[in-house]
């Protein structure tokens, strides 16, 4: 327990200025990227440099970087916890072949039934 | 200090919780766990009631294949009533919130939960969400099933959804509240001493459930918002006229309530786990195995929700993944039954009260789970989908497990909660009573469902009525039984002899501390220097035959 | 007696409560990350099956309110980090300028955000029943706010996702479901922020946050630096579909 608490780090304000000033860019990018045509790797660059810009804040901004194991530890169970949710989910729906034996995504499909919604 | 020793006439320490402030004040303003314990005990009690009451109806009605006291439109809502107020308010709560609440921090050795100010306001948070749950129910009630499926919940439904769907939302966050407090507490409030190994069963099986309300309840936190949201200002994820799509709501819905099953079951398991090592005076077998079961419990548990939906048109290939690791959960809940079985064994057991229900639990709970098996099984689950299979099924689990677990731990406890002693012998007979309406009430509809009879219907073809007519019956012989230890719990609360530090006796820290405990639990922060449930190498615990020759002394009748 | 930073009675150590304390939020944290980890799942899927309404949708909204949005945001990030610094080293004034800063920042992102909402209630895009997405463009009369080129170049966008998709009008209301349900609820997180900033305010205003004792500030901290996180990621998702066209 109490190994904790030397752990405890000031993070200089130099360290959060380059930060901040890697965010911004980041912000840049993000739009720039946004306006060229990458088709469906559009949302994946976008996703990227999100996540890229989540982590800095999370190391720098929240101290993860020099905090104990354990904080670490909880980042990971609730980053691993979304995706449990979010892939075992879309795991339905991508494998998903409704009883005419059309592939999802069906959203053509869906409109042509509007008498069966009831 | 020990209980074998005592004098004649015990009476109750001069200074404990109970008595150390009077008025309403300082129990409503309390932080002291286990004072909001009680405060808890006596709100789950009361929807245990309401829920009790509901399920009363719903049998009398199906005494009669056509169903003569109920209408259908109010049948549907006496079902859906029943499960809202026993699942969100009587069950999630019960042990977590009483039993958890109370001996979390003194079976730890700590002087309170980490967070006592947010314990008192989880209790508050869950009084407000069950004001506006009551407020649905007298205001027309709720017909949707406690599952509230949409499109029905959002658009349909005429009944009093928003309410009941803003109070379970709210009562979430008290189930958060409690989760989050117990795994800081759990991580940084042990005494010197007590290693993650030396912690007992209860305790472990807490940890696990802590986990599943932090990762399961943010999720169903969101999903009613989002159908609140649909029903009130007509936001159309779960709406198939606008393109939205009803299934991901019960995705999104089964995510957390499949998993809330595991808030149910795992603190019942640890509860019995501390039940069985105590009344058979042996060690735990397999200690290590049974704590890992415990989180496995709670990790494969969120991985199997979909096979609440088989039948939905759910991708095939993702029903045939889901079944299988619905399968997987058998592993460890037979890990913790063979483990307690193989306690049993050898060892030195007495039929003490709390120790009939943890037998009751051992027979229930493997029905109710052997039953899973047949419903995680794709093809089995076409045939016995939606039918009282399921109902029986469930209600093995969550009333012959989770009620059962709770009431032995009630009564395993009572003496340190109140320092008093319940009636043995009453208490007994009560639990045989339990035992056998239980069975009567729910074994039929195994039968029932297996001939195909299905759930939520409120009139059904004459051939079924013998089975109702025995479920019902069996229905009464429960209500006695669930009332006798309502009554003489809270006689023996007042009027009971007094019970003595450790009356079983039992090896956890808890019962190092005088009964009822002191406020601040411990005059000195203990050290542990002990095994759990280590009955050989307690000379405290006044064994002395056990210490000699492995053997204990047969008990005598109290 | 709390706000002084004294030992509460059930830990043993100053060390042990501040421990508890962070510890507390980054569990608390994780539950937030499961909260909008729903309505994220709901996004992804509904984008997936209605790109073109999606992508229409997203058109619709400012970019530039968005973009300066999230500069502000991050911008309120930083000073958050240094006021926290600025208690690790027991610069006192320094912590409630910072603060402030924080704050002020805080209630821009507040005031463009009101901007974006009256504009799109001004302009039908709110689901229920009067939404309808081609409100502008066939009123532009009733959109001052609109420049008649913007106008065009959506009304284009429009035709053409029209023609990839019937029921356009259904599923753009799904993303602007998407749309105020992640940004109502993350402002909702902001406002309890800034409740809680100005809590810290008047603890710092009296002095109450030294080196030894700043665990309040800390925490308060971690919560807000996870609510720029949340719009990290808000951002592209709703304002950035497809803006290449």
């Amino acid at each position: 327990m109490s190994e904790q608490e030397h752990s405890e780090h000031i993070v200089p304000p130099s360290t959060y200025l380059a930060i901040i000033l890697t965010l911004l860019v980041l912000t840049g990018t993000t739009v720039g990227a946004a306006f060229v045509n990458l088709g469906r790797f559009n949302i994946v660059v976008a996703l990227a440099i999100a996540t890229v810009k989540a982590t800095l804040v999370v190391l720098f901004f929240m101290h993860a970087k020099y905090s104990p194991k354990r904080t670490k530890l909880i980042i990971l169970a609730g980053i691993f916890w979304l995706a449990l949710l979010l892939g075992m989910t879309l795991s339905d729906y991508i494998t998903r072949v409704d009883y005419r034996g059309v592939r999802f995504p069906i959203s053509q499909v869906t409109q042509q039934l509007p008498a069966q919604r009831g | 200090m020990s209980a074998t020793a005592a004098a004649p006439v015990k009476t109750l320490p001069e200074h404990h919780y109970l008595n150390a402030t009077y008025g309403i004040r300082s129990w409503l303003l309390t932080v002291d766990h286990k004072r909001i314990a009680l405060l808890y005990l006596v709100s789950v009690t009361f929807f245990f009631f309401i829920g009790g009451f509901f399920a009363m109806l719903i049998r009398l009605h199906l005494l009669t294949p056509s169903g003569y006291l109920l209408s259908a439109d109010t049948y549907n809502r006496m079902f859906t009533m029943h499960g809202v107020a026993m699942i969100f308010f009587f069950l999630i709560p019960s042990i977590p919130a009483v039993l958890g609440n109370f001996f979390i921090p003194l079976m730890i050795g700590a002087k309170d939960l980490a967070f006592p100010k947010i314990n008192l306001l989880s209790w508050y948070v869950y009084v407000v969400g069950a004001a506006f749950t009551l407020y649905s129910m007298v205001s027309g009630g709720l017909d949707t099933g406690w599952t509230f499926y949409t499109p029905l919940s959002t658009i349909y439904s005429n009944s009093a959804v928003a309410p009941a769907v803003v109070g379970v939302f709210i009562t979430g966050f008290s189930s958060i509240l409690t989760g989050l407090n117990f795994l800081v507490t759990i991580h940084t409030m042990r005494a010197p001493g007590m290693t993650w190994f030396r912690l007992p069963m209860f305790v472990w099986a807490h940890y696990a459930t802590s986990i599943v309300m932090i990762l399961g309840t943010p999720v169903i936190a969101i999903t009613l918002a989002l159908a609140g949201m649909e029903r009130l200002f007509g936001l159309g994820f779960f709406n198939p006229a606008m393109g939205g799509d009803p299934i991901l709501f019960q995705h999104l819905f089964w995510f957390y309530s499949h998993p809330a099953v595991y808030i149910m079951i795992l603190p019942a398991m640890g509860v019995i786990s501390e039940l069985i090592p105590t009344f058979a005076r042996k060690q735990l077998f397999g200690y290590h195995f049974v704590a890992a079961a415990s989180l496995a419990i709670a990790v494969i548990g969120f991985l199997v929700w979909t096979h609440h939906m088989f039948l939905t048109g759910q991708s095939t290939y993702a029903a045939l993944a889901f079944s299988f690791l619905t399968f997987l959960v058998a592993i460890p809940s037979a890990v913790k039954t063979f483990n307690w079985v193989a306690t049993l064994y050898g060892g030195s057991i007495s039929f003490d009260t709390p120790m009939l229900y943890a037998f009751g639990f051992l027979g229930l709970f493997l029905i109710g789970g052997l039953t899973g098996l047949f419903l995680g099984c794709l093809g089995t689950d076409i045939h016995i989908h939606d039918t009282y299979f399921v109902v029986a099924h469930f209600h093995y689990i969550m009333v012959g497990g989770a009620i059962m677990g709770y009431l032995g731990g009630l009564h395993f406890w009572w003496p340190k909660m109140t320092g008093r002693m319940y009636p043995e012998w009453l208490a007994r007979i009560a639990a045989l009573i339990l035992f056998v309406g239980f069975n009567l009430t729910f074994f039929p509809q195994f039968l029932l469902g297996y001939l195909g009879m299905p759930r939520r219907y409120h009139v059904y073809p004459p051939e079924f009525q013998v089975y109702n007519v025995m479920s019902t019956a069996g229905a009464s012989i429960l209500a006695i039984g669930y009332l006798l230890p309502m009554i003489y719990l809270t006689w023996a609360a007042f009027f009971g002899k007094v019970a003595g530090d450790n009356p079983w006796p039992a090896t956890g820290l808890e019962w190092k501390t005088q009964s009822p405990p002191l406020t601040e639990n411990f005059e000195v922060t203990p050290i542990v220097t002990w095994e759990p449930y280590d009955f050989h190498n307690r000379p405290d615990l006044g064994l002395d035959a056990v210490a000699s020759n492995g053997v204990a002394p047969a008990h005598g009748d109290d | 007696m709390h706000r002084t930073g004294e030992l509460y009675g059930q830990f043993k150590t100053l060390e042990q409560q501040k421990e508890t304390a962070t510890l507390g939020m980054w569990i608390f944290l994780i539950t937030e990350v499961m909260f909008f980890g729903g309505i994220m799942l709901a996004y992804a899927l509904n984008r997936h099956f209605y790109y073109p309404a999606f992508a229409a949708g997203s058109n619709t909204l400012s970019l530039k309110l968005g973009g300066f949005n999230t500069v502000v945001l991050l911008a309120s990030s930083f000073t958050m980090a240094l006021a926290v610094w600025s208690s690790q080293v027991g610069k006192k004034t320094l912590i409630s300028i910072f603060l402030l800063l924080t704050i002020l920042l805080g209630f821009v992102f507040f005031g463009v955000k009101y901007v974006e909402y009256s504009q799109k209630f001004h302009h039908h895009l709110v689901p229920g029943k009067k939404f309808d997405i081609f409100y502008c463009v066939n009123n532009p009369a009733s959109c001052p706010d609109v420049a008649a080129d913007e106008l065009m170049e959506e009304s284009n966008l429009l035709d053409e996702a029209k023609a990839a998709d019937p029921d356009l009008n259904a599923h753009a209301q799904l993303y602007y479901s998407a749309y105020f349900g992640m940004t109502g609820l993350h402002a909702l997180h902001m406002v309890i922020g800034a409740g809680l900033l100005f809590w810290l305010l008047k603890g710092s205003l009296a002095g109450r946050f030294t080196p030894q004792w700043n665990t309040p500030v800390d925490i308060v901290g971690l919560y807000w630096h996870f609510v720029d996180i949340v719009w990290i990621y808000l951002f592209p998702l709703l304002y950035l579909i497809d803006r290449h066209k």
